[in-house]
């Protein structure tokens, strides 16, 4: 069996409505993509300089970075050499199957959630790219799963944060905790956890104020946070999720490592997927940083929030290569 | 992050072997243009708009003289530079002004770009030129957004319109221009809700806006961290809106920002404003000639070519020329020399650029430290005339009057002045190695105005 019948075979098995989620929220990516990549093999038929060149323009357009795609076409590089392929389209599976290996990933992509007691979820990022939606898009999810939720609202700095969380919380039907704005981070972060165990809630999730990477005192800022909930709640944060919005670029390494350094980030959040971005970006951090991505938001509604399953990201990411591989055998089987 | 290597080094790097040509052949382009698509591509420039750009440069380089001052790299450098800010835009292009007040200025783009943010920070912007300006709130969608513009306002003490977030944005939008009219304020800004550039729905909404308030000034805000993806959002945007222009958003991150270039190249229209931090003042009209160079990862100092063909004009370099091999070199000369230099910008960067510093720095023995010129400065400063004309009357005395005048210790004008007699003589030596008179003609090299008595 192929790897593509593997994988597709792997996927009926899931529920039909994540795989159509998916499908739906990355079909401007998927076909964008393929289409791209298709049309190169058919036009080029000869696999040479300029072929490599337009296969790297259409993986950096994704956003994977130079890096990564460096890597990827000398690794190409080499395979051709070794198993003599001329033509374009001997190479596509070959091609196939390497970009579905750079983007699944063998790590553990579940929530660390506490058996019994309190579990306690930092969010981090940079301003806009949607902490506060992806909270209140989480809270909905705990909420149905019958766990008893509390919010933080820690962003005390931009205009209307703690508005727009509580909202969230009266959407989903969750308290929030809060002071004024302009108060402490750190103390409403402190107020919460207190809160947390005294009403015994199961889910505390913390909100932040957006901040660039490169904002040294607001780091601190953060580190402070992250250090008062390390002291109050013993093994916590449980889970500090670096939220990433997926049109971000090159920059979202940059990310990755200095909120790694103060925040201990165990997670990414991929949102905003259901626009044309790529969200490559998510390949160039697994490829440079040990950090599992852990959801995606694929939608404006409460539900749009989906774990994150590699497969099923490679599956709707590539799915008319899958479907070309899948002819091919076919077509091979009859012969 | 080591992929964030500066152009420059690696420029240098490729043309390390190359120096002392008279021209830059065709093979020196093609490599060196191979390393500037890197830089570009890591900036997230997208890779059409890299393309056409490299094949643009490939043309004006190939065949060029290389002058005396430069390395090949440098001169590739300029080119690059010079193609990037006409690129770009030469000059920063003003808001558009109504003839008949109110001016109406409409913000769009993706959710989290930063529209109510930017929208307060132009407030306060017009604000300081004292006009009036009435902000509507006509994000309806987004939670508590409604609530923060109107923080916003009473932060900057500046009117919101707003009819809440059950009514129809067109209709806010259209009465809040009723309401501006009558109480003669003079900008309006409309905050719209952040969409997807391919949601029709919204999109239309976003039309319908337009159609019915007829802005003066479209704005597409964009986040200065966009990837490749930039081109996609601001040409939908710029073809259903026909944009006036673009603001880029938290710039003062760490990001080189090639979303910028991508932007402008694919809707032609200029970006008018870039927002710089937190605080509400923190939006700064865009300069399109400072962004070349930090997309291309060399901070201002890329323009310190052109600068030190410029600043230092050839009569005074070959006075200070003169002297310096006449020994005649004073403080006063050294003051002037100091601030040519600073014109150019920080002094590290000046090092990076000199052929052959960059690498030296590396091994991170030319920390210059910026704090520490500005002492020396302060010293010669404190000196009257005829002690920088002559220091040799420096006695005990004068040089703690000097010490108390600049802030500093009898100890460090002590070091100083050895340090500057010391250069003296190198120079001398340097200039009887030279050889004295055997130099007509040569146009003096960069690095002669470069020289420091510490560092």
């Amino acid at each position: 069996m192929s790897f593509f019948k593997k994988l597709k075979d792997k996927i009926s098995k899931k529920t039909e409505d994540v795989t159509t989620k998916f499908k739906d929220g990355l079909s401007k990516t998927s076909t964008a993509f393929t289409e791209k990549i298709e049309t190169l093999v058919l036009r080029r038929k000869k696999i040479d300089e300029d072929f490599y060149e337009e296969l790297e323009e259409i993986l950096i357009g994704a956003d994977v970075g130079v890096n990564v795609v460096m890597e990827l076409i000398d690794e190409l590089r080499t395979e051709v050499r070794k198993r003599k392929i001329e033509d374009a389209v001997d190479l596509q599976p070959v091609l196939s199957e390497k970009l579905v290996e750079l983007l699944s990933g063998k790590e553990d992509n579940s929530l660390n959630i506490q058996e019994s007691g309190l579990t306690v979820i930092l969010f981090v990022g940079v301003n806009g790219v949607g902490k506060t939606t992806t909270i209140g898009k989480m809270a909905h999810r705990f909420n149905s799963e019958g766990k008893k939720v509390l919010l933080a609202a820690g962003d005390t700095f931009r205009a209307g944060a703690i508005e727009q969380l509580e909202v969230w919380g009266d959407r989903v039907g969750v308290d929030v905790v809060k002071q004024q704005a302009g108060s402490d981070p750190a103390a409403v972060i402190y107020d919460a956890l207190q809160a947390a165990k005294k009403r015994e809630a199961d889910i505390l999730l913390c909100d932040t104020a957006g901040r660039l990477q490169n904002k040294t005192n607001l780091m601190e800022e953060l580190n402070k946070i992250y250090r008062v909930i390390k002291r109050e709640v013993p093994n916590a944060p449980h889970e500090v999720l670096l939220v990433l919005d997926a049109t971000t670029g090159q920059n979202a390494l940059s990310q990755a490592k200095l909120f790694g350094e103060k925040t201990g980030v165990t997670g990414l959040v991929l949102t905003k997927l259901d626009g044309t971005a790529k969200g490559g970006i998510v390949v160039a951090i697994r490829n440079e940083m040990d950090i599992p991505m852990k959801f995606v938001g694929l939608g404006e509604q409460m539900d749009d929030l989906q774990e994150f399953d590699s497969e099923q990201f490679v599956h709707a990411l590539f799915a008319g290569l899958i479907k070309d591989e899948e002819k091919r055998e076919v077509e091979e089987s009859v012969e | 992050m080591a992929a964030f290597e500066g152009l420059s080094n690696r420029l240098q790097n490729v043309f390390g072997k190359l120096k002392g040509k008279g021209k830059v052949s065709e093979n020196d382009v093609k490599e060196a243009m191979r390393e500037v698509r890197l830089a570009l591509l890591e900036a997230d420039v997208n890779f059409k708009v890299v393309k056409d750009f490299i094949n643009k440069v490939k043309e004006k380089a190939i065949g060029q003289e290389v002058m005396k001052s430069f390395t090949p790299g440098m001169v590739i450098i300029d080119i690059v530079n010079k193609e990037l800010t006409s690129l770009m835009g030469e000059t920063h292009s003003k808001l558009n002004k109504s003839n008949k007040p109110p001016t109406v200025i409409m913000m769009a783009g993706l959710q989290g770009a930063g529209k109510t943010t930017t929208t307060g920070k132009l407030a306060k912007y017009l604000q300081k030129q004292n006009h009036k300006p009435l902000l509507i709130a006509a994000d309806i969608y987004r939670p508590a957004a409604i609530k923060q513009l109107q923080i916003l306002g009473e932060q900057i003490d500046t009117p919101v319109f707003s009819l809440g977030d059950k009514a129809n944005p067109v209709e806010i939008a259209k009465q809040g221009l009723q309401q501006a009219k009558e109480n003669h304020n003079d900008y309006v800004i409309i905050d719209t809700a952040g969409r997807l550039h391919i949601d029709e729905d919204l999109m239309n909404e976003l039309k319908d806006i337009k159609e019915t308030v007829k802005p003066d000034e479209v704005l597409l805000v964009v986040d200065s961290m966009t990837g490749q993806d930039a081109v996609n959002v601001a040409e939908s945007f710029n073809q259903q809106l026909e944009l006036t222009g673009v603001v880029l958003t938290k710039l003062d991150g760490d990001t080189r920002g090639g979303a910028a270039l991508s932007v402008k190249a694919v809707t032609g229209k200029p970006i008018k404003f870039a927002a710089m931090g937190e605080k509400i003042d923190a939006l700064e009209p865009f300069y399109p000639d400072r962004m070349a160079s930090r997309i291309l990862g060399m901070g201002d100092m890329l323009s310190l070519i052109e600068k030190a063909q410029t600043n230092i004009d050839e009569e005074k370099a070959k006075e200070m020329e003169r002297k310096m091999r006449k020994a005649e070199f004073t403080f006063e000369d050294f003051l002037e020399q100091m601030e040519q230099v600073r014109n150019m910008g920080p002094l590290d960067q000046i090092m990076d650029m000199m052929p052959g510093m960059g690498k030296m720095k590396n091994m991170k023995n030319l920390n210059v430290d910026e704090k520490q010129l500005g002492r020396v400065e302060a010293i010669v400063r404190s000196m009257t005339t005829e002690e920088k004309r002559k220091p040799e009357i420096l006695n005990a005395s004068r040089r703690k009057r000097i010490a108390l005048g600049s802030g500093t210790s009898v100890k460090d004008v002590n070091r100083l002045l050895k340090q500057f007699e010391d250069m003296k003589k190198m120079m001398k030596q340097f200039s009887t190695m030279m050889g004295g008179q055997g130099k007509k003609g040569k146009k003096p090299k960069l690095g002669k105005g470069f020289k420091f008595p510490f560092g």
